[in-house]
């Protein structure tokens, strides 16, 4: 099937520009791990030097290097991360529940909310006139912009909300209720950051096409056999969900890039705030770790919505099975 | 009379103003009478059609009435009309090729819709079926998508679908046009089948294929800008038109094949007026070759001969004088 | 806006899906311009294409959307030319830090470099218009030819560009962007505006692909083919006039979209290196604490500003699918 190769290649592609990461940077991650250490000794220095290159595999040729990287992906093996001498895994794991706490209900329920907000607007004028001004200025907002502006109004005016982290730093982390309370509580303005903007775009994108559908012939045709109001609103809205599940696909990659400014404003501890320690501390395992992350992520989320669509729109489906339009 | 329009007028409110697309037509249908409608590309044949079923947007019901079976039919209320729709009154549309919703599968669509209108689907399934089968399409496109038929079955699907609950009055819009020669004549033949079999009672059909409306139409209905031109039994129309622009129309036709597709580009020079602000007097003024001092003033709609009625100041001149639009007829041949 | 992302294609062009072009694209003009004749009757759709012109002109100026958004977009164009000259002080001038904002300060001074914000931001609006066109071209300019090549030729070279389009969609801008900038480190605004144009393009491609078919279709099309004429001819002389309404409108969204990634760039960072743009002035004031110092006046105005430029591009874009779509405009 074609879409099965379109994800091979853009995984292929996706691998092989991550695996550069550590070779495209400037200077040697050997060195920069060494220089770390105060080292005085040069044979010392030279020692080290070996091991660590062994331990990092940059001593073996680059085709090698490649193919080793490759079977480290099929492992889940991304090696050690300079800066927390861990496994890159092991920091990746402990951050990643934060991001899907975050990315998964607001992509979910901004698409939901957005859909049926947007298309009530399409047909009650009053509503019509306060959704799509709110809607335009979230959309039109910058990521950074909103976070600030809710970290400034509900954090530091109202001191409703922490203005940063995760949890609060004095409950361990585990499955206490402390800890699960203080962690909602941390996660309301992250979330609604990212919420917003998403929620401001769906709805208007739902509200055009929903006019679009009520104009369409069916509609028309509908309307003139007297066909009830919400009988052609039910196909209005139907038929104008798939391309919005198309936009969704699209969206996804911008989504991902405004969660990780929203983690970087709230010091919020998901892969966006470790990429930003990553950047800053120049660990470049941990970056191509989490940077893969990612990308298999947003691939899943792809090919979950493609599969969405094939299976709600019969004219994918026709063309799947290889009949005639 | 089953079908009485009294000085009906339907306007497009634009921007610019209104237009004028139906201004006061009156004429009569009587039960089990196919009524062709003819005329030049915008002159309101759609309007007019579209107006005694839905009026839409822009659409504006700005005077006059109908009657069907002796009832008023509300045209201007939409709410009111709602109940006749389908029921009484329907309609294949103009765009009948993608009036289908392509995400529904043809027989639950019409489940849909007959549901919403009150009416038991699986009541109807069995006729439902049989008339998929008289207008020549396998009982299976029921549990097909609109995308998966030719464009001339979506057609007779929608004509089933329009006529289901014998409506009293059918408006045919356009419905041959688009089809290559064979299917016209089959879907005309499929209009009188409806006739006959007493799916609808009487028929108004809106095509520019004049070759079809003589087969099948018992009258025919010429429009111009606007307004009626002429209105008589086909024959009549045919062999004896009395209004300068159904000559024109019709001399401006291959002989064979009485097609008037392309008729304002190659037969009759210039071009209706705007109907946003149309002239007084007569429409065709600018174009007919007769025209005379009198024009300036309305002609009337009147009936010159036993059911024949004209809107023409010199066809009404001729009716004085003996065998005059006998004469006005060769003249113009 | 209509950007038809749909597999088969049942509209011409659908009307949005939003966060890939975010104000959603009315159907645009190009049902109308090329049957003019349904709404206008055939004899008068001559007349009409005559006075297309006097008839856009007439529209415009009536249409309330298009000459607010204009309007704002005008007001901020002004500034981003003139604004260092209009500037009360020069960018890095230093008064006292963390003044509120006052008649001589409009949006206080930083802390704790003691700037003055409203100067700052009157330079920020420049560059973060430069970047935003820069943008806007460069993805226009790709998606057109990819869109334009694959719907037109079709075949393999169709299958081949849609798979690119495909890959370079699911592949985060953000995070190629952070892999490329710690390379190069030097970077220059010309660089951020290409990358975004290089990253941003895949929509253009899909809905102007749509739109190439259903004009291909087209009857005048077939008639330019009839006669004999080159594919190129007919591109050139039939389609892109057709199109022109369309291109203009996908112009303004990008040019909207690009500003907002840069934003996001530049907060972390990433932006050029001799810059100081709106998201740098953001990315700033949250490095130097102003959240918690309370400096308000250093992150809220200029945030303000730049979403006031996208939705007034936004509603600019509204303002001009009516203009151009005879269809959408109200009564
Ligand atoms: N939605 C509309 N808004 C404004 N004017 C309209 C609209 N639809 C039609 N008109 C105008 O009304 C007039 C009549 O249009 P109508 O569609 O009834 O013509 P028609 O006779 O059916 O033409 P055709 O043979 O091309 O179908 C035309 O001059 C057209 O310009
Ligand atoms: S009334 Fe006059 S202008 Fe009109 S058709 Fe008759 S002769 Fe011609
Ligand atoms: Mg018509």
């Amino acid at each position: 099937m074609k879409k099965v190769v379109t994800y091979l290649v853009a995984f292929f592609v996706a691998t092989t520009v991550d695996w550069g990461i550590p070779h495209l940077m400037p200077g040697n991650p050997v060195e920069i791990y060494l220089s770390r250490f105060n080292i005085s000794s040069n044979t010392q220095y030279v020692a080290l030097q070996k091991t660590i290159s062994e331990s990092f595999g940059v001593n073996v040729p680059l085709w090698q290097q490649y193919l080793d990287f490759w079977k480290g992906v099929l492992h889940w093996n991304f090696g050690i991360s300079f800066y927390e001498t861990a496994p890159v895994t092991h920091i990746i794991a402990q951050a990643i529940p934060y991001t899907l706490a975050l990315l998964v209900p607001a992509i979910l329920l901004s698409y939901f909310l957005g859909n049926r907000i947007g298309a009530m607007a399409a047909r009650r004028k009053v509503l019509d006139n306060v959704v799509l001004p709110i809607g335009y200025v979230f959309q039109a907002a910058p990521y950074a912009w909103l976070a600030l502006l809710l970290a400034y109004v509900f954090a530091v005016r109202l001191r409703w909300f922490p203005p940063s982290l995760g949890s609060n730093p004095g409950i361990a982390v585990g499955w206490s209720w402390s800890f699960i309370l203080s962690a909602l509580h941390h996660w309301v303005l992250p979330f609604l950051s990212v919420f917003l903007v998403s929620f401001g775009g769906w709805s208007i994108g739902m509200r055009n096409l929903v006019i679009y559908e009520l104009e369409t012939d069916y509609a028309r045709y509908l309307r003139s056999l007297g066909a009830s109001q919400r009988l052609v609103r039910r196909y209005a809205y139907r038929n104008a969900v798939l391309p919005q599940l198309s936009g969704l696909a699209l969206a996804l990659g911008v989504v991902v890039g405004g969660n990780i400014v929203t983690e970087v404003v709230f010091q919020y501890p998901g892969l966006g705030h470790l990429i930003f320690l990553a950047i800053t501390n120049e660990d470049y395992f941990l970056l191509q770790g989490i940077f893969m992350f990612i990308i298999i992520g947003v691939l899943l989320a792809n090919f979950v919505i493609d599969i969405a669509y094939v299976v709600i729109d019969p004219r994918t489906r026709l063309s799947m099975t290889g009949a005639t339009a | 009379m089953s079908v009485r329009v009294e000085d009906l007028k339907i306007y497009y409110t634009t921007l610019r103003g209104e237009v004028k697309a139906v201004d006061g037509v009156t004429f009569s249908i009587g039960d089990g009478e196919i009524m062709g409608l003819a005329g030049e590309s915008g002159c309101g044949k759609s309007t007019l059609g579209n107006g005694l079923v839905f009026l839409e947007g822009r659409m504006r019901h700005a005077g006059g009435h109908v009657q069907l079976d002796g009832q008023p039919l509300p045209i201007g209320d939409s709410r009111a009309m709602e109940a006749f729709r389908l029921r009484q009154v329907s309609i294949i549309p103009q765009y009948a090729m993608s009036a289908l919703n392509p995400t529904r599968k043809i027989g639950r669509m019409t489940a849909d819709l007959l549901k919403s209108r009150g009416v038991d689907y699986r009541k109807v399934l069995e006729e439902f079926k049989r008339r998929v089968r008289l207008v020549g399409l396998p009982e299976d496109v029921l549990d097909r998508y609109p995308f998966e038929l030719s464009g001339g079955m979506r057609q007779r699907a929608t004509m089933v679908i329009s006529t289901l609950l014998n409506p009293s009055l059918l408006i045919g819009d356009e419905v041959t046009s688009a089809l290559d020669v064979s299917t016209q004549r089959a879907v005309g033949e499929m209009l009188m089948e409806f006739r006959d079999r007493g799916y609808v009672k009487s028929t108004v059909v809106i095509t520019h294929d004049l070759s079809i409306l003589a087969q099948i139409a018992d009258s025919i209905l010429v429009m111009y800008a606007g307004k009626l031109a002429e209105k008589a039994g086909t024959a009549t129309i045919v062999n004896n038109p009395l209004h300068p622009y159904t000559q024109q129309l019709l001399a401006s036709l291959p002989e064979v094949g009485l097609r008037y597709d392309e008729a304002p580009l190659l037969g009759i020079p210039g071009r209706p007026p705007s109907l946003l602000d149309p002239p007084k007097g007569c429409r065709f003024r600018e174009r007919c070759p007769f025209a005379f001092d009198k024009c300036v003033e309305e002609p009337p709609f009147v009936e010159l001969r036993p059911g024949h009625e004209v809107a023409c100041w010199k066809a009404l001149q001729e009716a004085q004088v003996p065998g005059g639009p006998m004469v006005a007829q060769e003249a113009a041949r | 806006m209509s950007v038809n992302i749909e597999p088969s294609g049942h509209k011409s062009l659908a009307t949005g899906s939003p966060a890939a072009s975010p104000a959603g694209l009315g159907q645009p003009s190009l049902a109308e311009a090329g049957a003019g004749g349904t709404v206008a009757g055939g004899g008068v759709a001559a007349a009409f294409a005559g006075r297309r012109r006097w008839e856009f002109m007439h529209f415009a100026l009536r249409n309330k959307k298009l000459m607010i958004g204009a309007g704002i977009e005008a007001v901020f164009v002004f500034v981003a030319i003139f604004g260092p000259l209009i500037a009360p002080y020069g960018v890095t001038k230093t008064f006292p830090p963390g003044l509120h904002p006052s008649l001589h300060h409009l949006f206080g001074t930083n802390a704790p470099f003691g700037q003055d914000v409203f100067s700052q931001a009157l330079t920020g609006v420049r560059d973060s218009y430069m970047v935003g066109a820069l943008g806007a071209v460069f993805a226009g300019v790709v998606g057109l030819a990819v869109g334009f090549a694959a719907g037109w030729r079709g075949g393999w070279l169709d299958e081949l560009l849609q798979l690119l389009t495909n890959v370079v969609i699911t592949l985060p801008q953000l995070v190629l962007m952070i892999v490329l900038s710690a390379y190069q480190t030097n970077r220059s605004t010309l660089f951020e505006g290409v990358f975004i144009g290089v990253t941003g393009w895949p929509w253009v491609a899909r809905a102007v692909r749509a739109q190439t078919f259903t004009l291909k279709a087209r009857d005048f099309v077939d008639l330019a083919k009839l006669s004999g004429r080159r594919a190129s001819s007919i591109v050139v002389k039939d389609i892109a006039p057709n199109m022109a309404s369309y291109i203009f409108l996908v112009f303004v969204l990008l040019f909207a979209s690009s500003m907002l990634v840069a934003v996001n760039f530049d907060f972390l960072g990433l932006g050029p290196s001799n810059s100081y743009s709106i998201g740098d002035m953001m990315n700033y004031a949250s490095q130097w604490s102003a959240l918690q110092l309370g400096v308000w006046w250093w992150f809220i105005p200029p945030g303000a500003a730049m979403t006031l430029m996208v939705v007034a591009l936004y509603i600019t874009n509204v303002g001009l699918d009516e203009v151009f779509n005879p269809k959408l405009r109200q009564q």
